[in-house]
């Protein structure tokens, strides 16, 4: 029995700035596995930034102006994919707020954030599918960055995509405290309150060499920068990536963040 | 205006507008409603770091306090409250033990009290203040013994609760309600758990089953 | 209560480089939030109850004024003198007239966050009566002359030696050979030194977890029994507590005190919950003569029905606290003030101000997880952001300010940013090499922490061109 060929899905990819400025390889990762999932993928190129650091540092004004340009670039998609559970958060839980006494684009904004996803959460639970085929040979452990986890609840499907990749053994941050703790990013907090932020991530790192990886994923590119970073101050071997340059292979074309080709 | 006036109008010119919001539904765990009420009281008295003897009736109260205090090598007096049911024990059967009745002071180092009720859903004993109930004995003495009736055993603090309302009066609570769960302690000094920081050292219950 | 709060950043410095707190810090993470889980896999309807205690909060703020007056006349019926205090000067006079009017010399005081708040002690002292902490961490740092460092453990940034150090210095009274090497030595200590003042004390001050309507009754929770020979020995009691203190009834109680020893120490309940109603009754073997209820406002009514409201739900269980990884980086004395971690940071703006205070909402990651702990469901991420956003409108010129109105005004321009930034990324790739180790205006960062370059063009230029 043959189902009527249903349209691609289209799909709006939200590269966020970070991976639109410093890892493009990122965002072509999303491409490609978007497209292995069936999905006809859009690079809207009116997009910047989704207003995020100005949203957390009370800019609600800059946060509102920047919101209404990424609703315009986006609000015909089907859905809007970002490879990251901070900026999918700011559209998906921020946005209605920051736009609650404005009857016409509250409504504009609820729209977009209701079919707005963090790109590993979308493929398992929106397309429903956790398996690329991929190949990577590494002891590796995964950061949940805080709000993949707490805004967008994206977990498990980090785990289903990982455990499909073939050679890749996943040692997982063990303590009850440290296994889902903050690595001390926070945006401009990581300048602002520097020493402060340090001090948090020297903690995570902590626990990350306490699972004896030898990569650490993630599937937010600011922590991932800022876990990097510093690692590679400490000396650490352990290199970073995003997930989704592992799934989608381009880890065999750019070398891990921070790091030469 | 006073402070009161001042106050009340603020809380209510900025409520003004708010949405009501109604009281929820109230619940009782599973917990508070174990299949065995005294075991499970017991359990957690214990693990609350309280000790528990049971005895089958009041009379064998005078026995159990004075091999209490010789087992743990406590001087034999005891300052007990002034309450009926420690009227009837015949405490002349222990000639080693001194009793006291009343108040506590400074210087009582054991003491004898009468909870109202035990509730099992955390080992809590619960006593009433009164003529029959001084507060200072909870809480001056080192070693604070504690008689409770099995019968006055209950699963939730909602059902000790109710037993109050029965004594008093509903809506009326005697002076001092006390909840007491195990010893008294600390972890101040570097999150060193200590028993005995201004409280009891030590509490014993003794659960009377006849009575 | 002195006030180092607009030293934020120097305090937290401090804190970090301080080893003995951080060993402290780092058994605070091991202690409370590990045994919190313990006490809620024993409880199974923990989530549920945490509902059940917000909506009874949400409830009785809607109605609190109804509710305090249920309160004061079921509480004056019973014999309490009930004050009300605007704000902490009414409610430092209120207390100095009483005991005054007590004659009191000396006074004993349990745990109480909101005398810190209003300064209780050092009205006092400054009028000749001496106040006595006796919560063991409470009397410590008394004797240090130090603000608590966290809501419900308030001397956690010690050592057992600096609390060795601070008895043989203060406890004169014991020979100066005795050993004092283990915290149950010290503790011992402190029981002999203490219970002479509990006893000697003229009034006992404490504070109250609720006060409930249906009785007219004020309850406090302690794991010592100092509240209890507090409120108890002397001849009068003084009760002070915040307008929000108030629930309905004793059911409502009990559900909230189902919630709270949990999400604080781990405990399924507190040693000692002590419901007071009134003074001694005239049949009583025991008990204050004289019992007083001071109700305090101090800013609190304001912060209904705005932004705010939703703190006023807190019932200062400190686990916000004790799984806030900021808190967990700089200790409590880095806050500056009274209360610390999460629910200081959104406190504290309100009862200082912002000109004070506007480093605290900014310091944080906003990782959420204070609100994911905390009982009654208070978004404290979210009133972080909105005391930013009430910072970011008093307009002060920052250089961050400064650098966000640029980045804003350039993103909301894409084409100018496609130009900008290709230009700006195409140098720092040339000169990278992988990473920076210093990069101008990013010193916050590369002072420890490398930064990583930029790979190599943007992706929508990238994409745009049909490159890769």
């Amino acid at each position: 029995m043959n189902a009527p060929e249903k349209p691609p899905l289209k799909i709006g990819l939200f590269a966020t700035c970070l991976v639109d400025l410093l890892r493009p390889s990122v965002g072509f990762a999303a491409a490609r596995l978007l497209t292995q999932a069936g999905c006809d993928v859009h690079v809207p190129t009116a997009q910047t930034c989704c207003g995020q650091p100005a949203y957390n540092s009370g800019d609600a004004k800059d946060a509102r102006a920047l919101a209404i340009n990424v609703i315009a670039a986006f609000e015909n998609f089907d859905y809007v994919v970002a490879p990251s559970g901070s900026c999918a958060g700011m559209i998906r839980e921020h946005y209605p707020a920051l736009f609650k006494d404005d009857g016409p684009l509250k409504a504009r904004a609820e729209s977009l954030a209701a079919k707005t996803h963090e790109l590993l959460s979308f493929l398992v639970d929106v397309i429903g599918m956790d398996n690329f085929d991929a190949r990577f040979d590494a002891r590796a452990t995964y950061h949940d960055s805080c709000a993949a986890l707490r805004e967008m609840g994206v977990h498990g499907q980090a785990r289903a995509l990982m455990q499909n990749v073939q050679g890749l053994a996943l040692h997982e941050i063990t303590g009850e405290q440290e296994k889902d703790s903050c690595c001390g990013f926070g945006g401009l907090f990581s300048v602002k309150y520097a020493d402060i932020s340090t001090r948090i991530v020297d903690a995570k790192i902590e626990a990350i060499e306490k699972t004896g990886a030898d990569v650490l994923l993630g599937g937010d590119l600011g922590c991932l920068i800022n876990i990097a970073g510093r690692l590679q101050r400490r000396g650490s071997k352990i290199s970073t990536r995003h997930l989704a340059e592992v799934l989608a292979g381009t880890h065999l074309e750019t070398p891990p963040i921070g790091e030469k080709g | 205006m006073s402070a009161r006036t001042q106050i009340l109008a603020s809380i209510r010119s900025h409520l003004a507008g708010c949405a009501s919001a109604a009281p929820p539904a109230h619940r009782v765990p599973a917990r508070g409603r174990p299949a065995d009420v005294v075991a499970t009281f017991i359990a957690e008295a214990e693990r609350a770091q309280a000790t528990v003897a049971r005895l089958s009736s009041i009379a064998a109260i005078p026995q159990a306090v004075a091999a209490y205090l010789a087992d743990h090598n406590i001087p034999a007096t005891i300052r007990a409250a002034p309450h009926p049911v420690l009227d009837t024990v015949a405490w002349a059967e222990q000639p080693l033990l001194t009793v006291t009745r009343g108040r506590a002071a400074e210087a009582d180092l054991n003491g004898l009290s009468v909870a109202v009720a035990g509730v099992a859903e955390t080992g809590t004993l619960v006593l009433c203040s009164g003529p029959g109930s001084p507060t200072t004995l909870n809480f001056l003495p080192d070693n604070h013994l504690v008689v409770v009736r099995s019968a006055d055993l209950v699963g939730a603090y909602e059902d000790a609760l109710a037993r109050i309302g029965e004594i008093y009066g509903p809506g009326t609570l005697p002076r001092a309600v006390n909840w007491v769960t195990g010893p008294s302690r600390t972890a101040d000094i570097e999150q060193t758990l200590l028993m005995g920081a201004h409280g009891p050292r030590r509490l014993h219950i003794l659960v009377v089953d006849d009575g | 209560m002195r006030s180092t709060i607009a030293d934020f950043t120097a305090n937290a410095r401090k804190g970090i480089a301080d080893k003995n707190l951080q060993a402290a810090l780092s058994r605070l993470s091991e202690g409370f939030p590990m045994k919190r889980l313990e006490a809620i896999s024993r409880l199974p309807e923990f989530k549920q109850l945490c509902d059940e205690a917000k909506q009874i909060k949400d409830h009785t703020l809607a109605n609190l004024a109804d509710y305090l007056e249920a309160y004061e006349e079921k509480a004056t019926a019973a014999g309490a003198h009930v004050h009300w205090a605007s704000d902490g000067a009414d409610a430092r006079d209120i207390i100095l007239k009483i005991c005054q009017d007590a004659g009191a010399k000396t006074v004993t005081k349990g745990k109480s966050m909101i005398s810190e708040e209003v300064a209780i002690n050092e009205h006092l002292s400054a009028n000749g009566i001496e106040p006595i902490e006796t919560d063991l961490g409470e009397y410590i740092i008394q004797l240090r002359d130090e603000p608590p460092s966290h809501i419900i453990a308030p001397a956690i940034h010690l050592s057992k030696e600096q609390v060795a150090e601070t008895f043989r210095t203060e406890h004169t009274e014991f020979s100066a050979d005795r050993i004092l090497t283990e915290p149950r030595a010290m503790l011992d200590e402190a029981r002999t030194v203490l219970r002479r003042r509990f006893v000697a004390a003229d009034v006992g001050i404490t504070g109250a977890n609720m006060l409930i309507a249906e009785t007219g009754s004020s309850v406090i929770v302690t794991n010592e029994g100092n509240g209890d020979l507090t409120q108890t020995l002397p001849n009068t009691h003084i009760v002070i507590a915040s307008i929000e203190k108030v629930v309905p009834t004793l059911e409502a109680a009990a559900t909230i005190l189902r919630v709270l020893a949990r999400s604080a120490t781990g405990q399924d309940i507190t040693v000692y919950t002590t419901f007071s109603t009134g003074p001694a009754r005239p049949d009583d073997p025991d008990g204050p003569q004289n019992y007083h209820v001071v109700i305090l406002d101090n800013g609190r009514s304001k912060m209904l029905g705005g932004e705010f409201h939703d703190m006023l739900r807190c019932i200062k269980c400190a686990a916000c606290v004790n799984h806030c990884p900021v808190y967990k980086a700089i200790g409590g004395h880095a806050y500056g003030w009274v209360y610390s971690g999460p629910m200081g940071a959104v406190l504290v703006p309100g009862l200082r101000g912002l000109a004070e205070a506007h480093d605290l909402p900014a310091a944080s990651t906003l990782c959420g997880k204070c609100q994911d702990v905390c009982p009654m469901g208070i978004p404290l991420p979210r009133m972080l952001r909105d005391w930013r956003t009430r910072d970011f409108d008093r307009g002060r010129p920052t250089a961050a300010r400064f650098g966000l109105k640029t980045w804003a005004w350039l993103a909301r321009h894409p084409r100018l940013y496609r130009l900008v930034t290709t230009i700006g990324t195409g140098v720092l790739m040339i000169f990278g090499g992988g990473r920076f180790r210093w990069l101008p205006l990013a010193g916050g960062w590369t002072k420890t922490r490398d930064l990583a370059a930029p790979e190599g063009g943007s992706f929508v230029g990238l994409w745009k061109r049909g490159e890769r």
